[in-house]
């Protein structure tokens, strides 16, 4: 595993304290886990997403990742109606572990709420809370 | 210098049966036909199975070989934390070979079989007693299938109260199984935490008690090795609500005869027989997961149950509040011969000596390692001690490395990763079978691990070496699974 040095973040993401990262695009939102999630994960093997046109609340769990070492739930960092899921993800579940914060996205969502993206932390504020 | 057990040793090579066979060998001889040849209907005519044909050498090597690059608890020691590898005396297959027990028909009627039934009736008194319970069944196959019936009481005991509940509280250090069975059942798993000492507190479980819960699963000792030692107030709680209490006793082996189940306040536990009572598994099963309970939930047990009326033995299915059959015919006999004939070989005092130098072993691997290696909690375990691989970590070795290397010092690796509390878990269960020679090797090796991971980790990145097949590719295995042939 790495040091979270050597770890990657993108500026204009938002992260939840569960390490989903969600970005906005247009009106929707887009979400996946962030690279420190999935190094601690190790190899993923397999996701587990929704069907788009289910909601669901902040903080509830949309699906399950799983790795070589365990089944981890993935919880919505914002809540709303799933529009778009990373199909791609079926066959091709290592995008996660090599692009987390591009090709390995999960869902998009259509917020209830924006201001609930504005509520997770920013970069910086991740990166304290990794290193704490 | 120090010899262990691991070393390189001639390793055959051996193809797939497919691969072996040849046109006309045989390994078994028809009898002369003494009918004459009838032709066959077009309609039953077709391929037949693709089956190698082989000589009765050709099988015989291609089975020792493949045993010969498997591990056992009887090639060495098996410290796979959670699991109980315990060796299995071979008195409890001869016992269970026994011409008049191995070949009873389940179809028997009981007035021939009352050796058979007479066993069962015991072994429940037996397992009542070590436990501290009022009533068994030994209908489950395995610990999740327990749970399962446990979760089935719970529901019918509810319902039998006209006050059905939808919740069940899962503490995160209770066995992985325990959500998984109380969902079967339709109820909805509460998740709550451990506290900062790895046990559950009575606080968090009040916090989410409520008359909609049906009652608490609790995995004690828990999967962190340690004693719930709140579990007598943490019992109170969800009783004074109406709930019930659930004990997994796939850890039992810690405990035997020494706690009395029924006192703390378990109103039903289950029994991994392949765990605590030494019947094999690990692929040399099947498992038998009895469930024993406290006198007001009796009613429930599934059936057919062994009653005994004038000193006869017969199975009755005449219960009527009872949760109905788990099993066809009544459980995986076989298994329970052998936990019976593991319990009267040992007595009453030497299950609480087992118990006893099963937690003194993994406590003396606790303190000779937690040096070494990052030690979860540090406090007094019971039958299994839990690290992790934080101080390895500077040198970019995991706890898969670190394992993996174990197999070329000549030690089954321990459960790895599991409890999911501590990252990067190593989870150590010597069990009592294991002499203090053979621990202090195991410990020898794992502090001769730690040291290869500061000055050479490319040692541990390619492990195992000495093995018939290396460093597996477990993500690939995963992502692209082949199950056929």
């Amino acid at each position: 595993m790495k040091d979270v040095s050597e770890l990657s973040f993108p500026d204009d993401f938002r992260y939840a304290e569960s390490h989903e990262w969600a970005r906005a695009e247009g009106d929707t939102v887009k979400v996946g886990i962030s690279d420190y999630a999935q190094d601690q994960l190790g190899d993923i093997v397999f996701v587990e997403l929704p069907e788009t046109g289910e909601s669901f609340d902040k903080g509830t769990e949309f699906g399950t990742v799983e790795s070589v070492k365990a089944v981890s739930e993935l919880y919505m960092p914002v809540g709303g109606e799933i529009v778009a899921v990373n199909s791609a993800l079926e066959d091709a579940p290592e995008q996660v572990n090599n692009n987390p914060f591009s090709e390995g996205w999960m869902i998009e969502v259509k917020p209830q709420d924006t201001s609930e993206l504005d509520a997770l932390m920013d970069k910086e504020a991740y990166l304290t809370s990794l290193k704490g | 210098m120090t010899e262990y057990p691991g070393t390189t040793g001639l390793i055959l090579n051996e193809p797939l049966l497919w691969e072996k066979g040849k046109q006309g060998r045989s390994g078994f001889s028809l009898p002369r036909r003494d009918v004459a040849p009838q032709p066959l209907s077009e309609t039953l005519a077709g391929d037949g199975p693709d089956f190698p044909q082989l000589s009765e050498v050709d099988v015989v090597r291609h089975y020792t070989r493949l045993s010969q690059w498997n591990f056992g608890v009887d090639t060495g020691m098996y410290p796979l934390g959670s699991c109980t590898m315990k060796y299995n005396p071979k008195t409890n297959e001869r016992q269970a070979a026994q011409p008049g027990l191995a070949r009873a028909h389940p179809m028997l009627d009981d007035d021939l079989c009352q050796g058979s039934l007479l066993l069962m009736y015991d072994l429940e008194r037996f397992l009542v007693e070590i436990t501290g319970m009022d009533a068994a069944t030994l209908q489950p196959a395995a610990g999740a299938h327990g749970e399962l019936a446990g979760m089935l009481i719970f529901y019918a005991y509810h319902k039998s109260r006209n006050a059905p509940r939808s919740k069940i509280i899962v503490p995160d250090t209770a066995h992985g199984t325990n959500p998984a069975s109380a969902a079967l059942c339709g109820y909805r798993p509460v998740p709550i935490k451990s506290s900062d000492q790895g046990v559950l507190t009575p606080e968090a479980v009040a916090a989410v008690m409520d008359e909609q819960t049906a009652g608490i699963m609790v995995t004690n000792p828990n999967t962190l090795g340690l004693f719930e030692e709140n579990i007598r107030k943490i019992a109170d709680i969800v009783h004074a609500k109406g709930g019930l209490v659930y004990g997994d006793g796939a850890n039992m082996n810690a405990i035997m005869g020494i706690v009395h189940m029924g006192q703390i306040g378990i109103d039903v536990l289950h029994l991994n027989l392949h765990k605590t009572f030494s019947t094999p598994h690990g692929g040399g099963g099947p498992g038998a997961g009895p469930v024993c309970v406290l006198k007001h939930l009796e009613p429930f047990l599934p059936v057919p149950r062994v009653i005994k009326e004038n000193g006869r033995y017969r199975l009755s299915e005449d219960f009527e509040y009872s949760i109905g059959r788990l099993h066809a015919f009544y459980g995986n006999v076989g298994v329970l011969v052998k936990a019976y004939s593991y319990i009267l070989s040992m007595g009453a005092e030497n299950l609480k000596k087992a118990s006893q130098l099963a937690v003194l072993n993994a406590n003396y691997i606790k303190e000779r390692l937690k040096d070494t290696f990052h030690l979860a909690y540090d406090r007094p375990c019971m039958h299994e001690c839990v690290f992790s691989d934080k101080l390895q970590q500077p040198y970019k070795v995991t706890t898969l490395d670190i394992v993996k290397r174990l197999m070329d010092y000549g030690f089954h690796p321990p459960t790895i990763y599991f409890p999911l509390v501590v990252p990067g878990a190593l989870m150590i269960e010597p069990t009592e079978t294991e002499a203090k020679e053979d621990i202090d090797l195991f410990i020898e090796s794992l502090k001769s691990i730690a040291a290869e991971a500061r000055d050479n980790p490319e040692l541990l990145h390619a492990a195992p070496t000495g093995c018939r097949r290396k460093r597996l590719d477990e993500t690939t295995a995963a992502r692209k699974p082949i199950l056929t042939g």
